[in-house]
């Protein structure tokens, strides 16, 4: 079990480092300079120019040779600095990240569980009938086909501009001021609803087949024909096969649920919703290297996190990896 | 199984309302603070409150691209909408409409020699309660004086002392005045409190985010988060006393930019009051309906254009490149290209054509109709073949840029390159990415760009600087003669512009007259039309929009550069509340 265990947090610090090398190497090695741009709406005369452009590089530190850059980098990370927006200046990456957080796991952890929780059960079901499975399975791929920009801009059409049920954009309401109140919470889920429709619709169908497959998989596995022999009831040999069926969906979800915290950047763009996919296309559109830092490392952290938490999870729930890490053949 | 999954949703809802309330402490308690002084905790005095009452409300949008984060005068190209204008102000205001200079925080200034004298105006207090007094805007001139990051610094960059005794400011100047620069400086930089600046080390006179902001401007930052910027009245105000302006919304909310459908839509559905944003086809809702589509929206005219020119879209020629190096290769490109059908084609009518000079009309004044008649170009495409005959063009494959998203030019430079391959010039569009563009353009590796480097002024000599700027440097950081046009004759007739007395109207209108006569027949840059002032507000809640033909001929425009320099605060001032609706 130690093994097991110290040999996966070694993959993982190894993992980290090189992911946020990437991380860091990505934007520094971009084309264009942050500085440039960010002077470029100030309409300056030269001399403005250079000592405004001297002083945004010094306080940036864009001025420093790349190594040192680099080891800044590798400072501010583990001390928690790290380091101040360039679009947004002077907001802290931090501040900006933990703004947008809550708006991203509100929206697509509910989405994504919901839609797996549902699509599983569409799926086994279909799996046993024959009306359901004419009638999910074809809804199913219809709704796993859809392009999802298509679903965005077709569900808030209809829902917002012509019926007027759903508002369109934005997190809350703009003239209500954030509040532990009801009128506030229930603008935001009034908002909240559209977007999660629609990641909720997409993501429906491929659970509800793949679920439906693995089923009809393990119904005709030699497992379930012992168990039938044995004489088990129809209802406990499903709930078997359904538990069987439910380890590779278990693993899609974890994965998942691990890129979550880089936020949906089309849906959060679609609907003006302000989460960390909305703040990646900023970041990327402005060039700013600290931000976009910060949000990957934060999605480097997460589905490495998610990674170790399916790894334990899997040790509960599957008793073949319980077996193999005891020393008995799986 | 079953109470399994009842567990799963359950935790999913718990989720759902952890978040939600995990949101709304973070957005509201955690203003956003740079490495700069600002001390923490929220600067919102109402933040028991739970909105914003709709009726006493003015939502405007169109200016902010990120979320609201510093409050400082100096940070130009990146403070919250209404640092200047709202919360700090300028000494006069630029009357564009009628071509004036309003006094504001000045009560009068004038000329005597190389000597410039003004009165600070009595009775200004600033929203901590002191007064504003002659030394602070000594100060403030000081510190742009000193201060290297100070963006205004160039501005004053022929004075040689401020000083101030009680009201009176008298500045002197080394040698000749630099009379548009300090012009300039008069209208668009903000005057701020000594008592409070003068703590900042000068190395964050401009990184400080100031999110405590003391100013002496008509409202008073209320609070803020990722999405929005609001603003509250200042009932100590002194322009309501003094020029009884007062403005009638208690609260003026700024929202920050989403994408062109959801500002629409926001509008029309009376979320947003006043939008600034670029809305394509926004001229539908106006006049295709006649007004009655039930949308009442208003704009600055009621007809084509709709909107008040407010900068010049050119065809900037990299001429240190053959075949634009040659003359009559740029004239050739005038001749071609029709503005006409960009603006109908691509704009639906919501700009017009550039006057050939480029110089916006509110500057019409300053234009030699003589010069105009005698070179003027126009669309005309057999002069365009003549001109392109005689440029020895051989048929040299050219490319004319824009940056990638931009979707109104990326729609005008086909409109162009169409024009152009109609007369015999290879022009191939192509989109690279906004950092990608601006390198190419400031380090002269490039063939054809759209360009709007120079915006509205009160005088044409900012726009002939962008024009005709030396020395040319291998990299044009600064927005500053982006085509590389070298020209020591029209450059020092700009410097002499700058340095001449704005009262000796004879002198400059000789020198401008003779700068647009020399950028005619010489073509440095290709006037095509004039992007808008975009504007258009919704009457649902507040009406008497500024209008054309109106008691309200203002500025309609938010924008840095407009509010807190020209006359967008009056504008502000006369908005109505809208009757309220029957039903």
């Amino acid at each position: 079990m130690r093994r097991y265990f110290t040999r996966k947090v070694i993959t993982y610090v190894l993992a980290f480092f090189v992911g946020a090398s990437i991380d860091w190497g990505i934007p520094h090695l971009m084309p264009g300079n942050p500085v440039q741009l960010y002077l470029s709406n100030f309409n300056l005369k030269p001399a403005g120019y250079n000592a405004l452009y001297q002083t945004m590089s010094q306080a940036f530190g864009t001025n420093l040779p790349l190594w040192q850059q680099y080891l800044h980098y590798w400072g501010g990370l583990l001390t928690g600095n790290w380091g101040v927006s360039f679009f947004d200046f002077p907001a802290r990456v931090t501040t900006l990240i933990f703004q947008a957080l809550p708006y991203t796991l509100a929206l697509l952890v509910p989405a994504i569980v919901l839609s797996y929780i549902v699509g599983n059960k569409l799926g086994a079901a279909a799996a046993r009938r024959r009306l359901l499975d004419n009638t999910v399975l074809p809804v199913g791929y219809l709704f796993q086909a859809i392009p999802y920009p298509w679903l965005a801009l077709a569900l808030p059409y209809l829902l917002g501009v012509v019926w007027h049920v759903f508002p369109i954009s934005r997190g809350y309401d703009e003239s209500l001021l954030p509040a532990f109140s009801w009128t506030f919470i229930s603008s935001l889920l009034y908002h909240w609803f559209l977007p999660f429709l629609t990641v909720f619709l997409v993501s429906l169908g491929g659970w509800a087949i793949g679920m439906r497959n693995l089923v009809i998989y393990e119904l005709e596995n030699d497992s379930s024909r012992y168990l039938r022999a044995l004489g088990a009831s129809e209802r406990v040999i499903r709930r078997y096969a359904y538990r069987s069926a439910s380890l590779p969906q278990l693993s899609g979800l974890a994965l998942q649920l691990g890129i979550v915290v880089g936020g949906n950047i089309v849906t959060e763009y679609a609907f003006d919703y302000p989460g960390l996919g909305h703040l990646i296309f900023q970041a990327i559109s402005n060039e700013d290297y600290f931000l976009l830092q910060g949000i990957f490392i934060f999605i480097i952290i997460g589905v490495l996190i998610a990674n170790f938490i399916i790894d334990i999870v899997y040790i509960t729930v599957d008793p073949r990896t319980r077996l193999s890490m005891q020393g008995a053949p799986a | 199984m079953r109470p399994k999954t009842t567990a799963t949703g359950m935790a999913a809802i718990a989720l759902i309302l952890a978040v939600s309330t995990a949101c709304t402490s973070s957005s509201s308690s955690s203003p956003p603070s740079g490495g700069a002084k600002s001390s923490a905790g929220s600067s919102s005095s109402s933040a028991s409150l739970a909105g914003f009452p709709r009726s006493q409300t003015l939502y405007t949008s169109g200016t902010a691209y990120a979320p609201p984060s510093n409050w400082n005068p100096f940070n130009i190209g990146n403070m919250a909408t209404g640092t200047q204008g709202l919360v700090y102000e300028p000494l006069f205001l630029y009357d564009p409409i009628k071509n004036t200079y309003d006094p504001w925080l000045a009560s009068s200034g004038t000329w005597n020699g190389n000597t410039y004298t003004m009165q600070v105006r009595n009775g200004v207090k600033w929203s901590d309660g002191t007064t504003l007094s002659g030394a602070d805007v000594a100060y403030s001139i000081n510190l742009a004086m000193t201060n290297k990051n100070s963006p205004f610094n160039s501005n004053v960059s022929t004075v040689k002392s401020a000083t101030a005794s009680r009201n009176t400011v008298t500045v002197t100047f080394n040698g000749t005045p630099g009379y548009s620069d300090w012009q300039d400086y008069l209208w668009k930089a903000p005057v701020v409190p000594q008592h409070v600046w003068s703590k900042l080390a000068p190395s964050q006179l401009f990184l400080a985010a100031n999110t405590h902001p003391v100013g002496t401007g008509p409202m008073l930052l209320d609070t803020f988060n990722s999405t929005e910027v609001a603003y509250k009245d200042n009932t100590n105000w002194w322009a309501v006393s003094q020029l009884g302006l007062s403005f009638k919304f208690k609260y003026l909310v700024d929202v920050v930019n989403g994408s062109n459908n959801v500002e629409l839509s926001a509008l029309s559905a009376g979320q947003i009051d006043w939008s600034n944003n670029f809305l394509p086809g926004i001229n539908q809702l106006v006049s295709g309906l006649n007004g009655a589509g039930g949308y009442n929206i208003s704009t600055f005219y009621k007809k084509a254009p709709y909107m008040i020119s407010a900068n010049t879209a050119w065809l900037e020629p990299n001429t240190t490149k053959a075949p634009m190096s040659n003359v009559n290769f740029r004239k050739a490109l005038a001749y071609a290209i029709n503005p006409q059908q960009i603006v109908q084609a691509v704009y639906g009518g919501i700009v017009q054509a550039a006057s050939p000079t480029g110089l916006v009309p509110t500057l019409s004044s300053y234009v030699d109709s003589n010069v105009v008649r005698q070179f003027g170009f126009s669309y005309n495409p057999s002069l365009a073949k003549q001109y392109l005959a005689k440029s020895g063009y051989s048929g040299q494959a050219i490319t004319l840029e824009v940056p990638d998203g931009w979707t109104d030019w990326m729609a005008a430079i086909q409109v162009i390159t169409s024009d152009l391959n109609d007369v015999g010039i290879k022009c191939t569009p192509i989109y690279p990415q906004q950092t990608a563009r601006n390198s190419d353009l400031t380090s002269g590796n490039y063939d054809l760009a759209i360009d709007n480097n120079a915006s509205m002024d009160s005088t044409p000599w900012s726009y002939f600087q962008r024009v005709y700027n030396l020395p040319i440097l291998a990299q044009q950081t600064a927005q500053l003669n982006w085509e590389r046009f070298s020209s020591p004759k029209d450059w020092s007739l700009v410097q002499q512009a700058g340095s001449t007395a704005l009262t000796d109207t004879a002198k400059l209108d000789s020198i401008y007259s003779q700068l647009e006569s020399d950028f005619l027949q010489q073509l440095p840059e290709i006037p095509l039309w004039y992007n808008g002032a975009w504007f258009q507000g919704n009457n649902q809640y507040w009406t008497n929009y500024p209008a054309n033909g109106t008691s309200n001929e203002n500025t309609p425009v938010m924008w840095y550069g407009y509010l807190g320099a020209m006359t967008s605060v009056y504008g502000l001032a006369q908005l109505k509340p809208a009757p309220p609706v029957k039903s």
